[in-house]
């Protein structure tokens, strides 16, 4: 694994939707047929590979890590974003041999194949990357297949454009998790796929009801909130039914606030469009700006669709992305929500944003005083 | 908010002297901030006492000042430059501790200068270990429990309330003595006894022991508006207890999960927060508990250091660069990342592979140092390698250091362990030493467990492990067999992962048996060849415009075609004692002038403190390596990129980078190689070929021989008489050379070489490279002439430069001056025209340096005119010298952009046609080099001067005479000469004749003499008055009143000691004498001919203040009105 010392390697490559091959090692677990498929997008965090792994988010993805040596300091439970990992597969350069960490109760390699991840290790990773940057996210297939089969099945690999996947990473059970701090605040937290982080930083504001996804306007406001969080997401939100239009009939009854698919979501309630970025953004270093205070914040960040702030009306945009530009947070001017694209919770990345909870703490209590 | 409007000229103090744990790293920094603020519009003033160094070429700054670094000097700078702001926080600790100074004292305020860039109370907080302590607590950081106990009673207290282990220190002591380190009460109640004895005030600091602990650092940067980033994470491979300069570290962190890096990154802004850094770059060191995790802070520098140097190298983020923007109002989303071009630089750079860094020390050279690693640091420069992985980098940096080592094994010098047995070797990496690393390496191939040896070494399981892969590898790479059998036996896949694993041509030849060309051939033939992928800040998530590229084993290469002409520059590797920032000053002015001259630039170097590794200096950077694999590597991936693109490769520069490169010449096609051909260098360095070339042109040299035998060595003495010089060939900085005075000095210092070369250290003997042994001439001036000669046969004289100290002075330890003040212009004409039949004779095209030795007609003082002495030539090498960056301040000719262009056909005529060439300026100011020795880090070292060179840096004096230029470079390097007072004389019998003259101008100026017996004696006779006569040690054994000298220096009572020895070897008093002068900061000259030069600029500087001119003031003098015209 580890650019392979030992001869008991087992082949496996990489076919893109493009024609394009890489060829290293597998890791992780596969179908009986040696073949796998997703849509390749790239995360250049250098650190918190497990929260990566573990993120709702990335269903149907396979994940590029651009930092060769993943799985160095272990796994533990406590770094699980979710239940278990919903990505497609792991590319990484270098798989760890050993894990060394004071929090790590395992191995990585053991870990992807205990939650039946397949990856491919030992891959020209850069020259990935850069095909994703050059060409955008692309589908395709990869394995320990012959070369020739995965060619075979190349029809198979889709991009996640236009596909619901929100309903396959929603728990339907639901659940409630106490305040952590003593607060007494009530929040119904829509999950379109939350990762644990999220609900771990709302219970500090109070006591969080994780909801389905399927839930509707009249059941969360029977809840009697004081205020209801939209997570987090995977794919197309335009393919994402209903929670627009449930979220719509929220709006100005109770606070909002709305992380990256939520962000999208409050978006689409107050009737604005999303579109696909060329090959999103996916990392923990991303500088947006805080319109307000002019302060620059450096985010975690996983999306590949944005709001299009030319179709956003009701709204005045917060954050922007000092890379390129984009949309990373508004504000509605009525009614009184907000959203960021980026992720303030962490989980993995700094902190610097955290301070987003605080508003919406201040939102829910302003609102509470009228 | 932009740059402010409010200040329009800046002074950016320097760093001065190369020391160890400060070098080139502030010349890069110093020299971005100059470019970045007089790009900003400001009028830079920089104050710089180290000439060679790059910031200080005159065209760096408006006003540059090579002056010493001290609080009066500066006040006259800020007197006749009258600056709006100082900087200061960009030239390391010297310059911070400078503008402390000038702050308490008053100067800035009473001048309404500003200090930007550190406020004086951050400073104050980060530096005062009490008020840091505090600072932390108070924002709930945790630091090392500690206490501070007057008694044994108070000690007991403090370890009740936190523990064992702890270190003792006692307070207000020199050199460590009486700390320790106590894991039992017994082991405390005796250290804290010692600790109490040794300290002065009775007191010890007690601090709970973090030693094994793992160590972090962060690179961070805050703008005014509060922005605050992580520019790169460090972890050290070594465990806390040895200095992060002396670690081998690794970026980014590699064993902490976000959780603990996400805990880290906080607590650095909290840290710089409560600090008060307001803008620019520091860095935070962590340590944390590997068994819990617990996170202390260490220490903090509110300024650039040498890890944001390596910080800066390892991401392409330029911290120099972007702090100086900051300390002048902009904030971090204003400026632009340059390596993007399309996001701002307010962002925290990702990288996608690794980089080591491993130091290089000279313990070799200081005979007597103990070679184990601490708390102070020791090494002297180090090497940085980019991989795609840990080990890949570990090998390519470990190959970078030039140590004789071509990777973590798989070379001769790998079975230097085997003899030794597990348990002591375990014991052995439990200490922090340069060899640590192969130690570990030896354990984990006999099969020592990873656990024991973290156990023994604290060094992460995870690095251990990976080291295992190396080794795993070389197990399988060993089992293909010997010579072409192996190489049968390799397929591609095969191939590609042991050169990923870092395996370098040179290693799998040794493991073969076979020779590397061979090993290369069938790796080629395999078609696996080194990809060049491309350091861009951002792990190609943003296409990067900035070609800063390493090489590494991967499907794809990024180079761009190139249309243009290219010149590839080989640079000189990681600093050393001999080889250091005077290399790097040429190799870049090579690359400023060619690229200039519409060359495409291609640098290639592995050492992150330079200018050179600068993105910015050359147009293409490799960061590699330089040995014959990957130099070659570049070549090929330079001609690939020149025949997409349609481009040429004109050739490679070799001679500009010291040794390290003109060893790689025979490497190269020689076709390739640019100016004085390989075969001109042969004939340099081989005695017989030299000698004969010398012959021919009937110049003198001193009687010589060869040898590859202690006998024939013997037979060589014989012949030519002692005393004699004894020094392997093909070396630089003087290494293993000695002056011997008979056949048992002759026999330890061959067995010295023999030993060097055992080890497969640079210098070695072997039986094609000899030993040369040369009749030593006592009591000679030596002089260095610096040349350029061009291919239509003219040379030009850079500058001459007479030697301070006599022959048998290594001339990099030498002060030296030039105009040289005390030869006529006969001698001059002899040497010059000597020069120019050499340069000739050796068909060198760029620069020549000429060692000579001048036996005058009279012993002291300038020759009168007409008087020739007798000239012998030493040496000549064709190649750039150490004191091309001098001669380039002292005479305003850029010797070495003019080399560069030469050798790459331009004439000197044409040079002087487009103005890149003025004439030398010869009058009007004297110039003296002096320079900077490592005494104060290595107290057990004795402080002498010899044929080998110990300096580690270099320093300036220029003013209008001789006297007054060399009591600057005294004070540059660190010596304030005392105006009054008591002067020690112990002179050797040779040197007493000269120390007469010193001493009897030191009487005039009223000072009194002490001396010892015999030179007592000697002074009396010539009729110089000795206030008292002492012992060297013992009392009585021929002291009048049984003083002592070491006492007496001890004690305070003298300001100076001048003392000679004879030869070298343990004179043991003399050593004694000068181990008190160092741990009582007495300045001490060791040679006669300094105390004449010393006593006679304290007779200039009682005549007046210093007085300071900017080199541009300096150039246009003497110039005169067509200079200043020129302007």
């Amino acid at each position: 694994m580890n650019g392979a010392t030992t001869d008991d390697v087992v082949p496996a490559a990489i076919l893109l939707a493009d024609g394009t091959l890489f060829e290293g090692e597998a890791i992780g677990v596969y179908p009986a047929d040696g073949i796998a498929r997703g849509e390749f997008v790239f995360n250049t965090v250098l650190s918190g590979y497990q929260e990566v792994i573990s993120d709702p988010s990335y269903a149907g993805q396979v994940i590029t890590f651009t930092y060769p040596h993943i799985g160095n300091y272990g796994v533990n439970a406590l770094d699980e974003e979710s239940r278990h990992p919903h990505c497609s597969g792991v590319v990484v350069r270098n798989l760890a041999r050993r894990a060394s960490n004071h929090r790590s109760s395992g191995n990585l390699g053991t870990w992807l194949a205990d939650h039946g991840i397949p990856g491919v290790a030992g891959i020209d990773t850069r020259r990935l990357t850069r095909h994703i940057r050059d060409h955008g996210a692309v589908p395709g297939v990869f394995g320990t297949a012959p070369v020739e089969e995965l060619r075979a099945a190349l029809g198979s690999a889709r991009p996640t454009d236009g596909i619901d996947l929100v309903a396959g990473v929603t728990d339907p059970e639901g659940r409630t998790v106490p305040a952590t701090g003593g607060a007494t605040r009530r929040i119904v937290a829509l999950d379109l796929g939350i990762k644990s982080t999220m609900v771990r930083e709302l219970a500090r504001l109070g006591t969080v009801e994780v909801v389905p996804a399927g839930t509707t306007a009249s059941e969360v406001l029977a809840r009697e909130p004081d205020g209801v969080f939209v997570s987090n997401g995977p794919g197309d939100p335009a393919a994402v039914q209903g929670v627009a239009s449930e979220l719509g009939a929220l709006l100005g009854e109770v606070p909002v606030f709305g992380i990256c698919m939520g962000h999208q979501m409050l978006a689409a309630a107050l009737g604005a469009r999303t579109y696909k970025l060329p090959f999103g953004h996916h990392g923990g270093n991303h500088p947006v700006q805080d319109l307000g205070t002019g302060k620059v914040e450096i985010t975690s960040q996983n999306h590949n669709y944005c709001v299009d702030p030319e179709t956003l009306t009701g709204a005045e945009v917060t954050h922007v992305n000092l890379n390129d530009g984009t949309l990373e947070g508004f504000r509605c001017t009525e009614v009184p929500a907000f959203a960021v694209q980026y992720h303030p919770e962490a989980g993995p990345g700094p902190h610097d944003s955290r301070y987003l909870f605080e508003r919406f703490a201040d939102l829910m209590d302003e609102r509470g005083r009228r | 908010m932009p740059r402010r409007d409010d200040i329009e000229s800046i002074l950016i103090l320097g760093s001065g002297p190369i020391v160890i744990g400060q070098a080139c790293e502030f010349d890069y920094s110093g020299t971005q901030a100059c470019r970045v603020l007089r790009e900003e519009g400001y009028r830079v003033v920089l104050a710089n006492s180290n000439p060679a160094t790059i910031m200080t070429d005159p065209g760096f700054a408006d006003a540059t000042y090579v002056e010493p670094l001290v609080p009066g000097v500066i006040e006259s700078i800020l007197d006749v430059e009258k600056p709006d702001a100082v900087l200061p926080t960009l030239g390391g600790q010297t310059a911070l501790n400078l503008a402390m100074e000038l702050h308490n004292s008053g100067a800035l305020e009473e001048r309404g200068i500003e200090l930007i860039g550190a406020r004086s109370n951050a400073i104050a907080t980060a530096e005062d270990r009490a008020l840091f302590s505090e600072a932390m607590e108070e924002i709930g950081l945790g630091t090392p429990r500690s206490g501070i106990a007057h008694s044994m009673d108070e000690a007991r207290a403090v370890i009740g309330e936190i523990g064992l282990p702890v270190v003792i220190r006692p307070a207000y002591i020199l050199g460590g003595k009486g700390t320790g380190i106590a894991s039992t009460v017994e082991e405390f109640e005796a250290v804290v006894r010692n600790g109490l004895e040794a300290s002065p005030i009775s007191e010890v600091l007690i601090e709970e022991s973090i030693a094994g602990w793992k160590e972090y650092e962060l690179e961070v940067m805050r703008d005014h508006a509060d922005n605050c980033v992580v520019i790169c994470s460090i972890e050290n491979v070594d465990p806390m207890g040895v200095h992060t300069g002396d670690s081998i570290t690794v970026a980014p962190a590699q064993t902490l999960s976000d959780v603990e890096y996400q805990e880290m990154r906080d607590a650095a802004f909290a840290v710089l927060r409560r600090v008060g850094v307001e803008t620019g770059g520091s860095n935070v060191q962590f340590a944390v508990d590997p068994a819990d995790g617990r996170q202390v802070v260490i220490e903090m520098n509110p300024r650039v250091s040498r890890s944001s140097a390596l910080a800066s190298k390892a991401t392409g983020f330029p911290i120099a660069k972007i702090a100086a923007k900051l300390a002048v109002g902009y904030t971090l989303e204003e400026i632009p990342n340059d390596i993007t071009r399309e996001t701002p630089a307010s962002f925290e750079p990702v990288i996608d592979y690794v980089v080591t860094k491993v130091p290089r020390w000279a313990f070799e050279k200081l005979p007597g140092s103990t070679g184990e690693l601490g708390t102070q640091m020791q090494s002297v420069g180090e090497a940085m390698a980019i991989g795609r992985t840990f080990p890949e980098s570990l090998q390519k940096a470990l190959r970078s250091l030039e140590n004789g080592r071509a990777g973590l094994n798989c070379d001769p010098g790998e079975s230097a362990f085997d003899a030794v047995p597990t348990p002591e070797l375990l014991e052995r990496s439990a200490k922090g030493t340069p060899e640590r690393i192969y130690e570990v390496e030896s354990l984990l191939r006999r099969g020592v467990s990873i656990e024991e040896v973290h156990d023994a070494s604290r060094i992460d399981p995870w690095f251990l492990d990976e080291i295992l892969a190396i080794i795993e590898e070389r197990r399988a790479l060993a089992a293909r067999g010997k010579g072409r059998l192996a190489l049968e036996a390799m397929d591609p896949r095969l191939w590609r992962r042991a050169k990923r694993l870092g395996f370098s041509d040179a290693q799998l030849s040794h493991l073969w048996e076979i020779p590397e060309r061979e090993v290369r051939a069938a790796r080629g033939t395999a078609g696996v060849l080194p990809t060049y992928k491309t350091v861009d800040t951002c792990a190609a998530e943003f296409a990067a415009e900035t070609p800063y590229h390493y090489g590494t084993w991967e499907d794809t290469t990024e180079v761009a075609a190139s249309g243009r002409r290219k010149v590839v520059i080989l640079g000189s590797g990681p600093n050393r004692i001999g080889q250091g920032i005077e290399f790097d000053y040429c190799c870049v002015h090579a690359c400023f002038a060619l690229g200039e001259a519409g060359y495409e630039t291609v640098m290639v170097n592995c050492n992150p403190e330079t200018v050179s590794t600068d993105y910015d200096t050359s147009d293409r950077l490799y960061f590699e390596p330089l040995t014959e694999e990957d130099v070659l590597g570049v070549i090929e991936s330079e001609r690939r990129s020149a025949a997409e693109g349609g481009g040429s490769l004109a050739g490679v520069i070799v001679s500009l980078g010291g040794q390290t490169p003109l060893k790689l010449a025979d490497a190269l096609p020689p076709e390739l190689v640019l100016g004085t051909p390989p075969r001109s260098i042969d004939a340099a360095e081989d005695r017989d070929l030299w000698g004969s070339l010398c012959a021919r042109l009937e110049i003198p040299q001193p009687a010589g021989g060869t040898a590859t035998t202690l006998e024939e060595a013997m037979q060589v003495v014989e012949r030519i008489g002692f005393p004699a010089l004894v020094r392997p060939s093909y070396v630089l900085g003087g290494r293993a050379m000695e002056i011997v005075y008979g056949n048992e000095d002759l026999e330890r210092a061959w067995a010295a070489i023999a030993a060097e070369g055992s080890l497969g250290r640079e210098g070695g003997l072997s039986a094609t490279r000899p030993v040369l042994i040369d009749r030593f001439l006592e009591d000679a001036t030596e002089v260095d002439v610096d040349a350029i000669r061009d291919s239509t046969g003219e040379v030009l004289i850079g500058g001459v430069m007479e030697h301070v100290e006599e022959a048998g002075v290594h001339s990099g330890d030498s002060a030296c001056v030039t105009p040289p003040v005390g030869l006529s212009d006969a001698t001059v004409a002899v040497l010059e025209d000597y020069t120019r039949r050499i340069a000739r004779e050796l068909d060198v095209c760029g620069l020549i340096n000429v060692q000579f030795a001048v036996k005058k007609q009279q012993l002291e003082g300038p020759e009168p005119d007409g008087a020739t002495g007798q000239v012998f030539v030493i040496e000549a090498n064709p190649r750039a010298s150490r004191t091309v960056p001098f001669i380039a301040k002292a005479t305003g000719v850029p010797l070495a952009k003019v080399a560069a262009r030469v050798m790459c056909g331009a004439t000197l005529a044409d040079l002087r046609s487009e103005g890149v060439l003025e004439p030398p300026i010869r009058d009007g100011h004297v110039a003296v080099k002096e320079a900077v020795l490592p005494w104060n880090r290595f107290p057990d070292v004795d402080a002498l001067l010899g044929p080998e060179m110990r300096s580690t840096g270099e320093v300036m004096g220029i003013d209008s005479t001789m006297a007054m230029a060399f009591l600057k470079s005294q004070l540059a390097a660190g010596d304030d000469l005392p105006r009054e007072g008591t002067v020690f004389f112990s002179l050797a019998d040779r040197d007493k004749a000269t120390g007469a003259l010193a001493a009897q101008v030191l009487v005039d100026l009223g000072f009194r003499i002490v001396a010892t017996s015999g030179t007592a004696r000697f002074l009396g006779a010539e009729g110089i008055e000795v206030d008292q006569v002492v012992a060297k040690v013992t009392p009585g054994a021929g002291g009048d009143d049984g003083a002592d000298g070491v006492e007496l220096i001890s004690s305070g009572a003298v300001q100076m000691v001048v003392n000679s020895p004879r030869g070298r070897g343990p004179r043991a008093d003399g050593a004694h004498l000068r181990r008190a002068a160092g741990s009582a900061g007495v300045p001490l000259l060791t040679t006669a001919s300094a105390a004449l030069a010393a006593a006679r600029g304290l007779v200039e500087a009682t005549k007046g203040e210093m007085s300071v001119r900017s080199l541009q003031d300096w150039h246009a003098r003497s110039r005169g009105p067509l200079g200043a015209d020129r302007s």
